[in-house]
């Protein structure tokens, strides 16, 4: 609500080391930072890209589930796989607002995306080859999903805690419509059993990517958490995530692929096989099946909205003419 | 660049007896199609009956800068307060 007045405007701060520090100590005490907020340019540019990453991520996952709506295999399948694609694009709309109270425009982080400037999450670079990858998705990616954006709800940026808390109350049934989908195969005959499986093999490791690199190797951390705009590491998360998930396959007679899964009686958790980080880079770095496709899928969308868009603001001046006359 | 579309801002109330309340921002050509969008975004589970749209550019907001003299004085002012005033507790509750 404060972005009209902030797009382009001068933002600047003096960062001297008395500002910083009463800044911290303003975060330190799990104060709210609002808009029109003095902040570091810093912590300004990594909201900027963080939420900027989040809400691509948000409108580029409606892709590969966009794909099944026309082939769900019932009507209520269809419906709910209408109305969860339907709040990922809601996710987008509020997490672009939020972003936007910093200053930037929603077109000009459109125009990142669309010069492949700006990222978003590699797992959508993913193939959805089957109807069972629709319900590893729901299950496995907004699982995660939820997982990453639950401590989100309490990060020190008030837009975008307040946009994750509205995002987490609609992610629930996101993932119980998933886990459904899975549960219902893998119960079913033998050969949709091994579509379950299939899925479950293909999704799990990039499942764990979308937790970031090794804490060692995370480039933005440390600050992030300085700042509360993360709360718990990468691995932290990757853990939880793997301890939710892994009983819950389990309970599906599926089959987690790796080999080195084990439970660890000491720490209470799994201990689980070395994620291949030569291909989550490789995919970050746009070497997947599908970066191509979704950008120019994007694009397209983009593009051929253009006419509506013109159009509605044409519509618009016309009438704001028209009512001025009449006055 | 692009041309932007104009901001609005959204207010809900939840059910009748409530006052709107602030949920969210959202780009449209006109308030027509902020309200459609409105109702799409902001009221797909039953979290609205009526909805207002404001044009970002309309909202006048306070300097937060001078969040000290506005808002701190009133802390001092205890004597606005009920609990200021010493009644025997025999007059009852008052
Ligand atoms: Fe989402
Ligand atoms: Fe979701």
């Amino acid at each position: 609500m404060y972005s009209q007045g902030l797009i382009g405007a001068d933002s600047t701060t003096e960062e001297t080391p008395e500002f910083l520090a009463r800044f911290q100590a303003r975060i330190d005490a799990e104060e709210k930072i609002e808009p029109n907020d003095a902040m570091p340019e810093g912590y300004r540019r990594t909201l900027v890209r963080q939420i900027g990453q989040h809400a691509h991520s948000e409108i580029v996952g409606m892709l590969p589930e966009g794909n099944w709506i026309t082939r769900a295999p019932s009507l209520k399948r269809k419906a709910a796989l209408l109305a969860k694609v339907q709040d990922e694009g809601g996710h987008g709309l509020y997490l672009y607002a939020a972003a936007e109270t910093l200053g930037v425009s929603r077109e000009e982080m459109t125009e990142e995306l669309h010069a492949g400037k700006a990222k978003y999450s590699s797992i959508f670079n993913y193939p959805t080859l089957s109807w069972a990858d629709i319900g590893t998705i729901g299950w496995l990616v907004d699982g995660a999903a939820i997982m990453n954006q639950i401590p989100l709800c309490r990060c020190s940026f008030g837009p975008y805690a307040r946009a994750m808390i509205r995002v987490c109350k609609e992610e629930s049934f996101h993932q119980r419509q998933g886990y459904e989908i899975v549960m219902t195969l893998a119960r079913g005959t033998p050969a949709q059993r091994e579509m379950a499986q299939d899925a479950l093999n293909r999704w799990w490791w990039p499942s764990l990517m979308m937790f970031g690199p090794h804490d060692a190797d995370s480039e933005h951390s440390d600050q992030s958490m300085a700042w509360k705009i993360k709360r718990f590491s990468n691995d932290e998360l990757r853990q939880k995530f793997i301890d939710a998930t892994v009983p819950q396959a389990e309970f599906l007679g599926l089959s987690v692929p790796d080999e080195d899964l084990k439970w660890n009686e000491e720490k209470n958790g799994y201990d689980h096989g070395e994620i291949d980080w030569s291909e989550f880079w490789r995919v970050v770095k746009g070497g997947g099946q599908m970066n191509v496709d979704r950008i120019r899928d994007r694009k397209a969308a983009w593009d051929n909205g253009a006419w509506v868009r013109e159009a509605a603001r044409a519509h618009a001046a016309k009438r704001a003419t028209r009512k001025q006359a009449a006055e | 660049m692009t041309e932007a579309t104009p901001l609005w801002e959204v207010f809900i109330r939840p059910r009748n007896g409530l006052a709107h309340k602030h949920c969210g921002s959202l780009h449209a050509a006109d308030e027509v199609l902020a309200l459609n969008a409105a109702r799409d975004v902001y009221t797909r589970r039953g979290e609205g009956v009526s909805i207002w749209v404001v044009p970002s550019a309309a909202i006048t907001a306070s300097d937060p800068d001078q969040a000290a003299e506005n808002f701190e004085p009133t802390a001092d002012k205890i004597y606005r307060h009920p609990t200021f005033y010493e009644i025997p507790e025999d007059v009852g509750h008052m």
